[in-house]
C-alpha cells in the first residue's frame, strides 16, 4: 500500500480471484509488451511521511521572497492586491475544491451557477453582453480572441499595438505561426503626447486583410489609452475596405476589434463596450486570486452577441427541470472541441473553475460601490507615488498619459543595480522594463505597481530607498 | 470528459416529452426522500447573488487614501471615466458567505463519494498539497521577482521537471502549458517547428477515432488537418490502415495509450516504427498516464512528445473544471523547439529561467502564455511525487489497474454483463469501456438514463456517450484510491438499477429525483441561451 491506497493482502487475494489472475504481475504481463516495460525501478527519491514533505515544501518556500517579506512595487501582469479570507475558506470547500467539470448538472448546480453569476460580473465590468466562464489567463486568452477573429472572418493578418504585454505579444505569435496569421506590430507615440498606441501608425496599418486590432487598456506602460478612439480608428480603416471572408460586422470590411483590458480598473474606466470595442479579455489574477508565482489564475473572455456562437471555453446557461425549477447548465456545446472535434471553436477543456469563482466573489464582496472607491484609491495614491518618485533627482516620468495603479518611470543610471540596492533595504521597487521586453527604448525603464496594500508610508519609504540607492550608484559611477 | 453527444442536444427524449414523478417514492434506493414530493433543497428556488443584498450594503471597506487631494480631472480625464459603476451585488460579508456555501451544497464532490469519470482520473486529493501551496513563499510569489529571490520556487520546477523527465522516459520537460489541450497545442506546434526546421511542410495528423476531442481540435488550431486512423477489432490501432494513411506529408500521430478504451496497444512498437519510417512524430497524450507510472514509459515506448495532466495523475484538485496544468516533455530531437522560459542551472548550482531572447539561432516556439506556467499546480504535483517516491507512483498505477479490473470482473457477472457487454478486450489497465447497447435495447434504457438514475444512490456516473466508437458508451476509472468496498457498493448499484429497469424502465428514464434540480432542458438552454442574469 503507497500513500492514499487501501488494499489489503485480504483485499487483494479477493480482487485477483475475481479477476481470475494469479497475481497483480499477470494482469500486466497479459498486456504489455515486454519490450516496451521498464525493467527497473523509476529513479525518483523515496516517498516520505505528510510531515517529511511539510518540512520540504516549507523549506523551499522559505527560499522565496514573497510580498509578505519585502515592500514590493512589482506588478507587469500580477498585481499584490489583498486576497479577503472568506476566499481562501471558500477555495478549500469540497465541494468547490474537488469536483471536475460540471458534466451531471443535476449535480452541479453549485459551480454552474458560480459560472453563470461569474459570466454576468464580467459582463457588467465590460459592458458586453456575452462572457465565458474561464479561458487560462491573460496572455492565452489574447491569443484564442485573435482565433476567435480568424474563424469570424477569414483574413489573415493581426494588427497589434506595442502597447501589449509582452507576454500577449509572444503568445500571440506563437499561435498565430500555428494558424498561419502574420502580425504587424504598431508602435507607441514618442515626445511629449508620448506612450500611447500612436494613431496614424494605426490606421495606417489595418488594411483589408486584417482580421483583428488589438490593444490594451491599460497598457503596459501603464498609460490609460483613448480605446473609444483606436475602436472607432479602427472601424473606419475597416469601413472604406470590401467585406472579406465570413465578415458580418459592423461596417462592411471592419476588423474585429480586441481590448486586453485590466479588469480592476474598469471600476473607474469606461467599460470596453461603450467604447466600441468587440471583444474584451484580460488576466483575472488582480480579482482575488493569490500570485503563485504566475499562475494558476484566470483569463476573462467577453464580447458582443455576435461572437456567442464562436466563443472558446465553457459557458453555463440557465434552463429549467422536468419541474420546472430554475437550473443550469453547460450550453452551446456544439462549439466545443467534445462535439465538434476538429471544427470546434477551441481546443480548450479543462479551464479555470476554481480561480473564477475568486474572482466572482471578489468582485461580490467589492460590491457596486467598493469596485469605485477602490479604482478610485488606485488611482490617487498611484498619482502621489508618481509625481513623488518623478521628483527624485535622477528620475523621470517614461510619458506623461494618465495612469490608474501602475506607471513607468526612467532612471538615468543602470536600473538593475539600483534594484540590487533598493532588495538590500528590503524594497522591490518594480519592474526592470528593459529585462522585461528586451526594448532598447526601454533601457533605464522602471515599471511601478501601486496596490492598495501600499499605503503613502510605502511609498515614500520606496522614494527614500530609490533616491538613496540612484545616489549611491551615481557615485559608484564616477569612482569607477 | 464528455458526457453527452451532440444528438443529446438536439433531442433529449430524456427531456423532451417527460412527465413530471414528482418523486413519489421511486427513489428506493436512493437519498433521502421528502415524503410528499420535494426535497428542502429542492423547494428552494436557485437566487444568483445578484438577485440578493440591498443597495448600501456592503463587505469591503476602503482604506483611506492618506494621500494629497488631487481633481478628478487631473487623475482621469472625463472621457476616459465610466459614467455608471458595474452592477454589482450590494451584499454585506455574512450574505456572501451564506450565499456561496449554500449553493457550493448544491454540488457534489469526490470528497463526498465515488467519482469514476473515465479518463479524468479522479483519485484522492490529498489536504496537505493545499496547505503547502498556501506557503507565503509560494502563494505570494511575484512571477517577476528575481531569480536570486526566487531559488526555492526554481528548485521546485527544476525537480518536478526532472521528476517528470523520469516518468516519462522522456529527458527534455517544459512545465508551461495551462492544461492537457494546451500541453497538445504545444506538442503540435513543436511537430510543426521541427518539420519546418527541416525544410518540410507536411500537413497532416493522424489520430484513432477513439481519441479525445481536445485531439483533433488542437490539430485544427494549429493549421493542420486530422486524418482519423480506424481501430482493429482488438480495439487497438488498425495497423494496416495507418500503414496506408502514413506518408510523407504525415506531421504526427497523436495517441493514447492506454486508449480511451483502457486498452494498451500491443503494437505500439510497431506503431512507432510505421510513424518514424516516414518520418513522422509520434505524440502521446497523457491522460491515461495513471496506468503505467513506474510500468512502461512513453519514451521507451518510441513516443517523441508527450503532455502531463498534472490534475490527473499528479492529483492537483480538479476546481470544477480547472485550474489544470499541461508539462510536456520532448526528446532529444525535439528539445531545441521548447518553449520559453525554461528552467536552468548553472554549475554553480544557482537556477535561472533562461528567455532565448536575441539568443542567436533560438529555434523555440516561443511563448504559450504569461510567465511560468500554473506553479500553484506545480507545488501539488511536487509534493505528491515526494510522499509517493519512485515505489509509490508504480503503487499508485498498479492499484488503479487492480481496481479498475476488480470492477470490470464485478460488472461482467451475467446479471450486468448481459446489459451492458465490455466490446474490446478482455482485461483493461486504468478504466474500461462498456457497452449500454443492449440495456438500450432490451429494457428501453439508455446510458445516459443509467448515469442519472445513479445521482440516486449517491454516486457520480462514469464518462458516457464516449468513446464514440462504443455504442451508448459508459466509460469507468476508479482510481487506485478508492477502497474495494467502494468498488463493491458501486457495482451492486449498477446490478440494482438494471434489475429495477427490468421491472419497470419507466424509474431510471425519470430519474434522477433525489438531486436539487432534476433532468434540465439542455436544448432549451442552447436554443434561447441566457447566459447573464438580467438586471433590473
Amino acid at each position: 500500500m503507497s500513500r492514499y491506497t487501501a488494499t489489503t493482502p485480504d483485499d487483494l487475494a479477493a480482487m485477483l480471484a475475481a479477476i481470475g489472475v494469479d497475481s497483480l504481475q499477470e494482469i500486466f504481463d497479459r498486456q504489455i509488451p515486454t519490450e516496451v516495460r521498464l525493467g527497473r525501478e523509476l529513479d525518483l527519491p523515496d516517498g516520505l511521511g505528510e510531515q517529511d514533505v511539510y518540512e520540504h515544501l516549507r523549506s523551499l518556500a522559505a527560499r522565496n521572497t514573497s510580498t509578505e517579506e519585502e515592500l514590493s512595487f512589482l506588478g507587469a501582469g500580477m498585481y499584490d492586491h489583498y486576497v479577503p479570507a472568506l476566499i481562501d475558506m471558500l477555495m478549500e470547500r469540497s465541494e468547490f475544491l474537488t469536483p471536475y467539470t460540471p458534466y451531471q448538472p443535476e449535480i452541479s448546480q453549485g459551480g454552474l451557477q458560480v459560472m453563470f453569476e461569474y459570466q454576468t460580473a464580467v459582463c457588467e465590468l465590460t459592458g458586453l453582453p456575452v462572457s465565458n466562464a474561464s479561458s487560462y489567463e491573460g496572455p492565452s486568452a489574447v491569443a484564442a480572441a485573435g482565433y476567435l477573429a480568424k474563424l469570424h472572418n477569414g483574413r489573415s493578418r493581426f494588427v497589434i499595438s506595442a502597447g501589449l504585454h509582452p507576454h500577449s505579444i509572444e503568445t500571440l505569435r506563437t499561435n498565430a505561426h500555428g494558424y498561419g496569421m502574420d502580425v504587424v506590430e504598431v508602435p507607441l507615440t514618442t515626445g511629449s503626447a508620448g506612450g500611447i498606441t500612436d494613431p496614424d501608425a494605426w490606421a495606417q496599418a489595418i488594411d483589408a486583410d486584417t482580421s483583428a486590432a488589438i490593444f490594451a487598456q491599460p497598457n503596459f506602460y501603464g498609460a490609460v489609452e483613448d480605446a473609444a478612439a483606436l475602436s472607432a480608428a479602427a472601424k473606419a480603416a475597416g469601413a472604406s475596405l470590401p467585406a472579406g471572408g465570413a465578415a458580418s460586422g459592423q461596417g462592411a470590411g471592419a476588423p474585429v476589434v480586441v481590448a486586453q483590458v485590466d479588469p480592476i480598473a474598469l471600476g473607474v474606466l469606461k467599460a470596453p463596450g461603450e467604447c466600441g470595442v468587440d471583444v474584451a479579455v484580460g488576466e483575472g489574477q488582480p480579482l482575488g486570486n493569490r500570485l503563485d508565482f504566475g499562475g494558476p489564475s484566470f483569463g476573462l473572455f467577453a464580447a458582443r452577441q455576435e461572437y456567442l456562437r464562436r466563443m472558446p471555453g465553457r459557458i453555463a446557461g440557465e434552463t429549467l427541470d422536468v419541474d420546472g425549477r430554475r437550473g443550469f447548465v453547460l450550453t452551446l456545446q456544439t462549439r466545443e472541441q467534445h462535439i465538434r472535434r476538429e471544427k470546434a471553436t477551441s481546443n480548450i477543456c479543462t479551464a479555470q473553475a476554481l480561480n473564477a469563482l475568486a474572482g466572482v466573489v471578489y468582485l461580490t464582496w467589492l460590491g457596486r460601490r467598493g469596485i469605485v472607491e477602490l479604482g478610485e484609491l488606485l488611482l490617487a495614491r498611484t498619482h502621489y507615488a508618481r509625481e513623488t518618485l518623478a521628483g527624485i533627482d535622477g528620475v523621470e516620468k517614461l510619458h506623461q498619459q494618465p495612469v490608474i495603479r501602475e506607471f513607468a518611470v526612467r532612471l538615468d543610471v543602470d536600473v538593475a543595480a539600483v534594484r540590487r540596492r533598493c532588495a538590500g533595504e528590503g524594497v522591490n521597487p518594480g519592474v526592470d522594463l528593459h529585462a522585461l521586453t528586451g526594448r532598447e527604448s526601454d533601457r533605464g525603464g522602471l515599471l511601478v505597481a501601486i496596490t492598495e496594500r501600499r499605503t503613502r508610508a510605502d511609498i515614500d519609504r520606496l522614494a527614500r530607498v530609490l533616491e538613496h540607492a540612484i545616489a549611491a550608484e551615481r557615485q559608484a559611477a564616477v569612482l569607477a | 470528459m464528455s458526457t453527452i453527444d451532440e444528438s443529446h442536444l438536439h433531442s433529449d427524449p430524456g427531456i423532451e416529452g417527460h412527465s413530471p414523478h414528482g418523486g413519489n417514492g421511486s427513489a428506493r434506493a436512493g437519498g433521502p426522500m421528502a415524503s410528499g414530493g420535494a426535497s428542502p433543497m429542492q423547494r428552494e428556488q436557485a437566487r444568483t447573488i445578484f438577485q440578493k443584498g440591498s443597495p448600501g450594503r456592503r463587505a469591503f471597506v476602503c482604506p483611506q487614501p492618506e494621500v494629497p487631494e488631487v481633481d478628478a480631472e487631473t487623475l482621469l480625464p472625463a472621457g476616459f471615466r465610466r459614467a455608471e459603476p458595474p452592477r454589482l451585488p450590494e451584499v454585506s460579508e455574512p450574505e456572501i458567505v451564506r450565499h456561496y456555501v449554500g449553493i457550493s451544497k448544491r454540488n457534489f464532490d469526490l470528497d463526498s463519494g465515488f467519482y469514476p469519470l473515465g479518463s479524468c482520473t479522479m483519485k484522492h486529493n490529498p489536504r496537505l498539497h493545499e496547505r503547502v501551496a498556501a506557503l507565503p513563499g509560494h502563494a505570494r510569489l511575484h512571477p517577476l521577482q528575481d531569480p536570486d529571490r526566487a531559488q526555492g520556487a526554481l528548485e521546485l520546477m527544476w525537480s518536478l521537471q526532472g521528476a517528470l523527465a523520469e516518468i516519462s522516459g522522456l529527458a527534455h520537460v517544459s512545465l508551461q502549458p495551462s492544461a492537457g489541450s494546451h500541453g497538445e497545442l504545444a506538442g503540435v506546434l513543436l511537430t510543426r517547428a521541427y518539420h519546418e526546421d527541416r525544410g518540410e511542410s507536411r500537413h497532416k495528423v493522424l489520430t484513432p477515432d477513439t481519441a479525445h476531442g481536445t485531439n483533433p481540435a488542437t490539430v485544427t488550431m494549429a493549421g493542420l488537418e486530422v486524418v482519423k486512423v480506424a481501430t482493429n477489432e482488438d480495439g487497438g490501432v488498425d495497423v494496416d490502415d495507418l500503414r496506408a494513411k502514413a506518408d510523407g506529408d504525415v506531421a504526427c500521430l497523436m495517441l493514447t495509450n492506454p486508449n480511451t478504451l483502457g486498452l494498451f496497444d500491443p503494437n505500439i512498437a510497431e506503431i512507432a516504427q510505421i510513424v518514424h519510417g516516414v518520418g513522422a512524430t509520434l505524440y502521446y497524450d497523457g491522460a491515461n498516464l495513471n496506468a503505467v507510472m513506474g510500468l512502461s514509459r512513453p519514451g521507451d515506448m518510441g513516443f517523441d512528445i508527450v503532455h502531463f495532466n498534472l490534475h490527473k495523475s499528479f492529483t492537483q484538485p480538479h476546481g470544477g473544471g480547472g485550474p489544470g496544468s499541461g508539462p510536456i516533455a520532448v526528446s532529444d530531437r525535439i528539445a531545441p523547439f521548447l518553449p520559453l522560459p525554461l528552467v536552468v542551472r548553472g554549475e554553480d548550482g544557482r537556477f535561472d529561467l533562461e528567455y532565448g531572447r536575441g539568443r542567436a539561432g533560438s529555434k523555440s516556439i516561443g511563448r504559450l502564455r504569461g510567465f511560468q506556467g500554473n506553479y500553484g499546480c506545480f507545488v501539488r504535483a511536487y509534493a505528491y511525487i515526494c510522499s509517493l517516491g519512485g515505489d509509490g507512483l508504480k503503487d499508485a498505477s498498479e492499484t488503479a489497474v487492480l481496481n479498475a479490473n476488480y470492477l470490470l470482473a464485478r460488472l461482467r457477472e451475467p446479471s450486468v454483463a448481459e446489459y451492458l457487454p465490455l466490446p474490446y478486450g478482455e482485461l483493461c489497465m486504468h478504466e474500461f469501456v462498456l457497452s449500454g447497447g443492449p440495456m438500450k435495447k432490451a429494457l428501453q434504457v439508455k446510458t445516459l438514463d443509467l448515469a442519472k438514475r445513479l445521482l440516486d444512490f449517491g454516486f457520480h456516473p462514469p464518462t458516457v456517450y464516449f468513446p464514440l466508437l462504443v455504442e451508448e458508451a459508459l466509460m469507468v476509472e476508479p482510481t487506485e484510491t478508492e477502497t474495494k468496498e467502494t468498488l463493491d457498493s458501486f457495482a451492486e448499484a449498477i446490478a440494482t438499477i438494471l434489475q429495477e429497469a427490468a421491472e419497470d424502465p419507466e424509474i431510471a428514464r425519470g430519474a434522477p429525483y433525489t438531486t436539487p434540480v432534476r433532468r434540465l432542458d439542455e436544448v432549451a438552454a442552447a436554443k434561447h441561451p441566457v447566459i447573464r442574469q438580467a438586471l433590473g
